[in-house]
């Protein structure tokens, strides 16, 4: 097998083959999750910490199941309860963990770039699960295989997606994947929510009007309004953002027939998408959660064997 | 340096080994109405399906038949890297009923014990019985297969390669010298 990266830091470092690599090995193991024992002795022995100083429910609980259904031990030390909040520094906080021998850190932080500084300093595999506005790899890995299931094929899709696009981490990561995999993307938000410049990422178009932007796309993919980011400059009300950029029983039908709905969680219900849209035919909400939980175990695998090659 | 290949069984003779291992997997369980055939991914899987096929000419009975990936069970996964995981499939309850596990070529004995592992992590089979197409010995743990296509004594440098057509059936196996 080709796939090389120690560390996964950004989907922007990975090629079209390392990518099919992750989802042909999360479908793999998928089946584990439907079974009785859910557990297999795959990585029994490594120690996964989970360092997550910043606020997270679905994410930080994806990978402990990941880890632990693949028999890692798996530790978790979330910013509001370690050392950090006494004012230790992220690099003294990385040589305490490290010096506790963990074969893989998984971090989730406030700061764009805090897990590249990390990589750059310990010797063991560190996992990017989002940093600050920048990348969020294994949801847009999630989000690949979600596609993959339902469409088939990854290549020649359309996918909108729709919302802040500024503070959306999600968004840098599934513009690089979905551009890398062959898919056009749409991005749609108010113009404040818009960076300049965010189209040459990769192959983008960017849209104010929703309507434009959703019309005749298989996938329309909604972000959260992330309130803990917003200054109120960007928006008037969330009412007319609902108004105007959130997913309803009405503008939903211009997309494909077939078209399904995403949203990375979590959702603002009556924000960016109606409770109808979110609980209808179409949404895959869900199966995006269960999928990542595949995902993040072909990514604790994937890098745990790169890792043993080079200490062997 | 070029190397030796001595040929072991044609497609005929593979064909009579399944034939005759079908007919004692029969004998063996009284019929078939509580068995199951299990190939290990990727060669046993293909043989499950002839072996299932023959029991089929024989008895008139499709029996149930599951593929398991043995990546996951390995012993020495930490050495290897990260080897390509296969997928398992096992679409019907283990508990109670017999399984015969079905693989090309029986060696170590390792990718046994993983598979019974993985077996394990499904259900509890009332047995799990094993049939190989060929045993070339050299086994590391106390492990034997019930059902034998052919016993190939070989050396460790030696390799026994089974090939498979483009259909999935198994087309010779040979003995290659290095």
């Amino acid at each position: 097998m080709s796939f090389k990266h120690k560390h996964i830091l950004g989907i922007e470092q990975m090629s079209k083959e390392d990518i099919e690599t992750i989802l042909d090995t999360a479908d793999a193991f998928k089946e584990i999750n439907s079974r009785d024992i859910k557990k297999v002795p795959t990585l029994r022995g490594k120690t996964i910490i989970n360092a997550f100083f910043e606020a997270s429910t679905r994410t930080r609980l994806s990978f402990e199941i990941a880890g632990k259904r693949l028999s890692a031990d798996t530790v978790n030390i979330s910013g509001s309860t370690s050392s950090v909040v006494k004012g230790e520094t992220l690099e003294d906080t990385a040589k305490n963990i490290e010096a506790m021998a963990p074969d893989i850190i998984v971090i989730r932080h406030g700061h764009s770039g805090s897990p590249h500084y990390l990589a750059e300093r310990v010797n063991c595999s560190v996992v990017n699960a989002g940093d600050g506005a920048h990348e969020h790899p294994s949801q847009a890995l999630l989000d690949m295989m979600t596609m993959r299931e339902h469409k088939g094929n990854i290549e020649g899709l359309d996918v909108a997606i729709i919302g802040d696009i500024t503070h959306s981490r999600v968004v840098r990561s599934n513009i690089y994947c979905l551009s890398r995999m062959g898919a056009r993307v749409r991005l749609c938000g108010p113009g404040t929510m818009l960076p300049p410049g965010i189209e040459q990422l990769g192959n983008v178009k960017v849209y104010t009007d929703m309507r434009d932007a959703i019309k005749g796309v298989d996938v329309v993919m909604m972000l959260r309004i992330q309130m803990e980011r917003q200054s109120n400059t960007m928006l008037p009300s969330l009412r007319e953002y609902a108004r105007f950029y959130g997913l309803n029983p009405t503008n939903v039908k211009l997309a494909k027939p077939d078209a399904i709905v995403m949203h990375p969680g979590p959702m603002n219900r009556g924000v960016e998408i109606s409770s109808v849209v979110a609980d209808g035919v179409q949404n895959v909400i869900l199966d995006q959660v269960e999928n990542g939980v595949a995902v993040r175990m072909a990514l604790l695998y994937l890098v745990s064997g790169v890792e043993s090659m080079q200490t062997t | 340096m070029s190397k030796v290949e001595t040929a072991i069984l044609d497609q005929a003779g593979i064909a009579r080994a399944v034939t005759r291992i079908a007919h004692e997997i029969l004998e063996h369980n009284k019929g078939c109405s509580n068995l199951a055939l299990i190939g290990i991914r990727s060669g046993g899987d293909h043989l499950a399906s002839l072996l299932r096929a023959r029991i089929s000419d024989i008895e008139g009975v499709e029996v149930p038949i599951g593929e398991v990936d043995i990546t996951m069970y390995r012993d020495d996964l930490a050495a290897r890297g990260n080897l390509p995981i296969g997928k398992t499939s096992i679409p019907f309850p283990l508990d109670g009923i017999d399984v015969v596990l079905v693989d090309d070529v029986l060696y170590t004995g390792r990718t046994i014990r993983s598979a019974m592992d993985a077996l394990m992590d499904f259900g509890r089979p009332s047995t799990i019985q094993l049939a190989v197409l060929i045993d070339r010995g050299h086994r590391e743990l106390p492990i034997r297969a019930d059902y034998v296509g052919r016993n190939v004594p070989t050396a460790h440098d030696e390799e026994v390669a089974v090939t498979f057509n483009e259909d999935l059936s198994p087309q010779d196996v040979r003995l290659v010298k290095p």
